[in-house]
């Protein structure tokens, strides 16, 4: 595998341009409703369309990348496109034009206070998330990791009610401690190596360090990463978050913000300690307990929820961590799953977190123990909400079951049953605490009577859409967006350079 | 006449302080435009200053042509001329936008306010820019008797205030004094450059010793550097509003630099780090001033007192940038005497917009009708507190980063350890703060005239009702940090990396 060609290119500026524009421009046409929301739709369009532009580039071996002026002595600000960024970037770019289609519907829906800030805040969120996909170094990469975490602590504390603030509060002490930890380790790291480009293979190298710094070293970047990827014990913040409007958290807290954080620990761990390190001091057997214990803790916790975002919050936990175990089995199928269960997870839990954000609007029920019989009233949403649910228990034909393959392959390569059982065991778990769900909307009568009334189309068709993707790309996961040689290419750069 | 610019700013600011009560004493309206016209001037000098000096020359100015070191020599090297114009800029912001208060604050005394505005700044001005240890004594003593004026102007409890920080001021300057004396014993020498090139060649003395620890503690004083910052809460707080955003940029930063100066520049970096290692007290103290300011300002219910134990914890950040003698973490102290100039100066003036409009500065009783009131000053307060937090691309993170490289550096994870919790400490006070200003609504409904029809939807117009003085200025210095930030690479590349200390 020789390194991919890189050409001098803006194009990654503009995806984080055009949302960033679009913010200010939002926020310039406060009082005009119909002008606000066409720019959201609009940059989100616009923005899809640039990372597209980068796709064939990136398939073909040729990455762009930009520099722009060094930001202190040595360091510059700069972006690259590469495979990884780019498969990120699409799947978040691409979902915000589905969720922007649902915001909509969802806060005329609701009425909801505040939309200039809403939808401001939200561009935002995306452009620092693509700024993260693109970061060419971890400064750049630092820079935008914590402009993501300002961004969206407006979004969590939208509602101004009292568990709102609390839930902002601590949703702040997670993320800024852990952005604290992130620079201490950048400052950290290039002191040792005197820069801090992302290489496929690691920076770190040849460094000299005892066995103690070099995990404190790892610690703390995964402490700075892992807070995002909701890695137990720092995940609290995640289900508590769960308090904002529910596209926040379909978008942001199931997609861009968490898959920042394993995108995070991805890059820490292929792309700044490398697999060779990460095997010479055994990291990734402690990042592989670390996110063993946090699959089926997490999927036992989801079981005693009753509000249905948080029991889809601990879900999500759970899931995040196969990514995680992935990247820590470092072997080429693991990758692989890893970052097509990304994408997977992107669709179908967006899928549910639609599902239960309809049903919010529409009937006002927020807990599962309400949703007795509302199959009937919402075939389309609840008939979406199965499919998401399926999908995650890793059943084919859908792309949680590829992504679940490659992960399962993955841990056969690397000689060892446990994760694999890990894996098979979370899947039962997520069937039992999804099935009563299904089993409830559909086979049980409600006390009494939903008005037969199916969510808006704005929020139906966007639900649709994700759990048809969710099919679609559980057939043929090549399909259109490449995100299987994607992830393909990412493996081999990471593994192919040490040659394991 | 040109050449003589290194001098030209002290004595500008000098005559015009003094000219100030005769010129004004027809008419009082006259003190402001005077004071700002001085105060444009020292900034357009300090610009013409910078720009001799960027190519690293160090330029000598012998005062009367006496040639040094029997003479008193200015030196205009990147480091005093980037400080002074940190400080002349800073102040020509607050003394614009003093215009605004005048007459809720200072009422009926604008010309001594302006007069002492002056001269405080031509104490500072002096200081930066003098090379000579008994000069930079006389300036100490011009600076701080206006100091004491400008904070005793303010409100009942200000003159006890303003007595108690006189009391410490002069024994923090006597210190220094009797450092310089000791000095002048062992060396027979006043001269900055002239101490350094002999100190070596004495070999260690007590004496040698003794100067440096008591420069270091009167100085020590001055920058508020703790545990030696008693008088630093209470003046800020019962200071006019204006004064405190003049003195809290200025005054313990120029007590910054003049540690620089003596440190590094007297004695020496191998000197201050490894004979005689009070560097690394300075840095330890400092470390524990952050902690402890840090923790203090979220326990304070009042702006001003908040934003004053904050400046206690920022002062250590400058203090343990000095301390660690390392190139990285002097940039860092360097970078963030600029920023926290930029940051303070914007939040005092924030808190003095509050107090004008809202009436008070009280964090608790504060709430979202001041982001409809005041939005261009929310705004404002919301960058600078970012950037105090340190989250980029505002320039609070770069000196979070440099002082960050600075520990790694040095190999000490205690300071590092320190940094990032402050940060952390920082977040818990601004954001109690920015919390109460976006998200607590008021408790009592606002009368029709202030609540806008379409309710809470209507931030987007662009009218200001806060008052061109009041707002421009503070919107300024905020939104100055985050293209400060962006750029520092050009700071620290242009000027700072330009005037390391030798042997560092």
């Amino acid at each position: 595998m020789t390194d991919p060609e890189i050409y001098r290119s803006l194009l990654p500026l503009y995806p984080i341009m055009a949302s960033l524009i679009a913010a200010l421009l939002i926020a310039l046409s406060a009082r005009h409703v119909w002008l606000r929301e066409f720019w959201t739709l609009a940059a989100s369009i616009a923005k899809f369309s640039f990372i597209l532009l980068l796709l064939p580039g990136v398939l073909a071996g040729k990455v762009a990348g930009f520099t722009f002026w060094e930001i202190s002595p040595g360091i510059a600000l700069a972006l690259k496109a590469d495979s990884f960024g780019v498969f990120f970037a699409l799947i978040a770019s691409g979902l915000w034009i589905l969720t922007s289609i649902y915001s909509i519907g969802y806060v005329r829906g609701l009425n909801e206070h505040k939309q200039t800030r809403y939808f401001a805040s939200f561009a935002i969120c995306l452009s620092a998330t693509i700024g993260v996909a693109f970061s060419a170094n971890l400064m750049t990469f630092v820079f935008f990791y914590e402009i993501l975490t300002i961004a969206t602590y407006p979004l969590v504390v939208h509602k101004e009610t009292p568990a709102a603030i609390a839930a902002g509060r601590k949703y702040l002490i997670y993320t800024l401690t852990a952005g604290a930890l992130l620079i201490a380790a950048t400052a950290w790291t290039y002191r040792l190596t005197g820069t801090l480009d992302f290489k496929a293979g690691g920076i770190l190298g040849g460094i000299l360090l005892s066995p103690g710094a070099v995990l404190l070293l790892f610690a703390l970047f995964i402490g700075g990463v892992g807070v995002k990827a909701a890695i137990m014990p720092l995940h609290s913040w995640l289900p508590a978050a769960m308090v904002a409007p529910t596209p926040v958290s379909a978008l942001l807290h199931a997609v861009a913000v968490v898959k920042s954080g394993v995108f995070g620990i991805v890059r820490v761990v292929g792309f700044v300690f490398g697999p060779q390190l990460m095997r010479q001091y055994d990291l990734n057997l402690i990042l592989a307990i670390f996110a063993g214990v946090t699959i089926i803790l997490a999927s036992l916790l989801a079981f005693r929820q009753d509000n249905l975002k948080h029991r889809l919050a601990y879900s999500t936990v759970g899931h995040l961590s196969y990514i995680v175990l992935g990247a820590a089995l470092l072997s080429p199928a693991s990758l692989i799953g890893s970052l097509l269960h990304i994408a997977s997870h992107a669709t179908m839990k967006i899928t549910l977190f639609f599902c239960a954000g309809a049903i919010y609007v529409t009937h006002h029920k927020g807990k599962i123990s309400e949703l007795d019989g509302i199959g009937k009233a919402m075939p389309w949403t609840m008939g979406a909400f199965a499919i998401g649910a399926i999908g995650l228990a890793g059943v084919p034909p859908l792309n949680g079951f590829v992504s679940k393959w490659q992960l399962g392959m993955g841990a056969l390569h690397s000689g060892s049953f446990v994760p694999l059982a890990l894996l098979l065991l979370s899947g039962i778990l997520n069937a039992g605490y999804f099935a009563p769900i299904v089993y409830r909307a559909f086979f049980k009568s409600p006390s009494e009577p939903f008005c037969m009334r199916e969510a808006s189309p704005a929020l139906v068709i966007p639900l649709v859409a994700t759990a048809f993707l969710s099919i679609l790309w559980g057939i043929c996961p090549d399909l259109f967006l490449h995100f299987y040689s994607l992830a393909a290419q990412v493996s081999g750069s990471i593994l192919g350079v040490t040659g394991s | 006449m040109i050449q003589n610019s290194p001098a030209l700013i002290p004595l500008t600011l000098l005559a015009t302080a003094i000219s100030i009560p005769v010129l004004a004493l027809k008419k009082e309206k006259f003190a402001f435009p005077i004071a700002v016209a001085a105060s444009f001037f020292s900034v357009v000098l300090s610009f013409y200053n910078l720009a001799r000096i960027l190519d690293g020359a160090r330029i000598s100015y012998h005062f009367g042509g006496w040639i040094p070191p029997l003479g008193i020599e200015y030196v205009l090297d990147p480091l005093s001329a980037f400080i002074a114009l940190v400080v002349n800029v800073v102040a020509f912001f607050v003394i614009w936008h003093s215009k605004g208060l005048q007459t809720a604050e200072v009422a009926e005394k604008p010309v001594p306010y302006y007069a002492l505005t002056l001269l405080f700044l031509c104490g500072g001005n002096g200081i930066i820019i003098t090379g000579d240890l008994f000069n930079l004594y006389v300036f100490i003593e011009i600076f701080s008797l206006a100091a004491y004026g400008l904070i005793g102007i303010g409100e009942r409890k200000a003159p006890v205030a303003a007595f108690r920080y006189l009391i410490m001021g002069t024994v923090g300057a006597s210190f220094y004094l009797i450092g310089v004396g000791f000095l002048y014993m062992v060396t027979g020498s006043l001269n900055m450059a002239d101490v350094k090139a002999i100190l070596p060649l004495i070999g260690r003395n007590p004496a040698v010793d003794v100067a440096l620890t008591l420069m270091v503690a009167g100085i020590g004083i001055k920058m508020a550097l703790f545990p030696l910052h008693g008088w630093l809460p209470d003046s800020y707080t019962y200071a006019p509003s204006t004064s405190s955003a003049l003195i809290a940029p200025i005054g313990t930063k120029i007590g910054a630099y003049v540690i620089i100066r003596i440190l590094f520049f007297v004695f020496g970096v191998s000197f201050v780090d490894k004979d005689f290692p009070i560097a690394d007290f300075v840095a330890w103290l400092s470390a524990a001033g952050i902690i402890y300011g840090s923790v203090m300002a979220i326990a304070q219910k009042e702006l001003k007192r908040m934003l004053a134990y904050s400046s206690v914890a920022q002062i250590g950040y400058i203090g343990l940038g000095i301390g660690m003698a390392n190139p990285l973490g002097y940039i860092g102290a360097v970078l963030h005497i600029l920023n926290h100039a930029f940051m303070k100066g914007s939040l005092f003036l924030v808190a003095a917009n509050l107090r004008k409009k809202i009436g008070h500065s009280d964090i608790e009783k504060l709430d979202s009708t001041c982001l409809k009131r005041l939005p261009w000053t929310t705004a404002a307060f919301t960058v600078s507190a970012l950037s105090m937090i340190g989250l980029p691309p505002t320039a609070g993170f770069f000196s979070k980063w440099y002082l960050a490289l600075g520990a790694v550096d040095k190999g000490n994870w205690i300071f590092l350890a320190v940094i990032m919790a402050s940060s952390l400490l920082n977040a818990v006070y601004f954001f109690r703060m920015l919390e109460n200003l976006y998200l607590r609504s008021p408790k009592v409904r606002m009368s029709e005239e202030t609540a806008s029809p379409e309710g809470c939807d209507s931030a987007g117009a662009f009218v200001v009702p806060e008052g061109c003085y009041l707002t421009i200025p503070v919107v300024i210095l905020s939104f100055s940090l985050l293209a400060i930030g962006l750029w520092n690479s050009a700071i620290v590349k242009g000027i700072i990396l330009n005037i390391i200390p030798p042997g560092m």
